[in-house]
């Protein structure tokens, strides 16, 4: 048995290798998004305002969804079609997901008509877009599991749909394993990670300032970062790395 | 009351033994349910952007 290698002075070892594939992605991601900037301090004083709180109200409500979805997975259809308590996670999770999509609309409208794409925030927006395309089957495909007379005639209904646009081959919505493997799986897994590349983006280019705060700082007008306090934002920039 | 019972009268309250109440113009065809939901969505969105946020005002005196 060989002894161990030496280990490197920490100077040497926080460096690495420039060589190691490791190394040059760590570089990359911390280029691309430091601690400061994934985990601020506090947040520029225009987000002071209620129409910024539909975001993370979607995050929160995204979730209550995931939660009590983990839970009727585990306990099954007889379990939230015949129990109180099956009954009231079965209400949560209806109920959470209508709010997610409340929440996500009023966000979608904030986010359109302050043109939120501005300074380079073009990907911040479309991962939000197509958040909200994706978590649509996600929950269509929800509606067609319940295992009940609902889900016959919404799956039945949606089946029509899907023929009539020539993607019925692909999409069985009245076979309900397929669709059960979709909603429980598949779609949640699109979602969450659609969502966090989102989140990313929006800690990476800072939140979108008011489209007058702008106009006022002109200098940092098309997408700087945050333009207020607590610290003077780094400008978001072209950078030269490719990202996500 | 019962459970049951109290669910009775909640079910009587919001009669839903009928076929959906619709909006209907032009093409536009909407379930009121849902006409609802958009207008609380409208109502939600307005006052978002008209109420105050709590600590705002400071919170700018403080930056400046």
């Amino acid at each position: 048995m060989s002894a161990p290698a030496a280990t490197p002075p920490s100077g040497a070892a926080t460096e690495g290798d420039p060589r190691s594939w490791t190394v040059k992605l760590r570089r990359r991601a911390v280029a691309a998004l430091p601690p400061e900037k994934l985990l601020p301090d506090g947040q520029p004083t225009y987000v002071a305002s209620w129409i910024y709180v539909f975001g993370v109200a979607s995050i929160a409500s995204l979730i209550v969804v995931i939660a009590s979805g983990c839970i009727l997975t585990l306990k099954g259809p007889a379990w939230w079609h015949f129990t109180s308590v099956g009954h009231f996670f079965n209400s949560i999770h209806l109920w959470s997901v209508e709010l997610f999509f409340f929440v996500m609309v009023v966000h979608l409208w904030g986010k359109y008509w302050m043109a939120a794409w501005r300074g380079g925030r073009a990907r911040v927006w479309i991962t939000g877009a197509i958040v909200f395309l994706v978590a649509i089957p996600a929950a269509l495909t929800g509606y067609v599991s319940q295992q009940n007379f609902d889900a016959q005639w919404i799956s039945t209904q949606a089946k029509d749909a899907m023929n009539s646009v020539g993607i019925g081959a692909f999409f069985n919505l009245t076979n309900f394993g397929q669709m059960y493997s979709y909603h429980v799986l598949l779609l949640p897994v699109a979602v969450v990670v659609l969502v966090s590349a989102h989140v990313l983006l929006v800690r990476r280019h800072g939140v979108v300032p008011p489209i007058e705060l702008d106009k006022k700082l002109p200098a940092r007008a098309g997408g700087s970062g945050p333009a207020a306090a607590p610290e003077p934002p780094p400008e978001p920039s072209p950078s030269p790395e490719p990202t996500a | 009351m019962s459970w049951l019972a109290s669910t009775r009268v909640v079910g009587a309250a919001f009669n839903l033994n009928h076929p959906a109440h619709t909006v209907d113009w032009h093409f536009i065809h909407l379930s009121v349910a849902n006409v609802v939901v958009i207008g609380l969505m409208l109502v939600v969105f307005a006052l978002a952007i008209l109420l105050p946020f709590p600590g705002a005002a400071k919170r700018r005196e403080a930056s400046k």
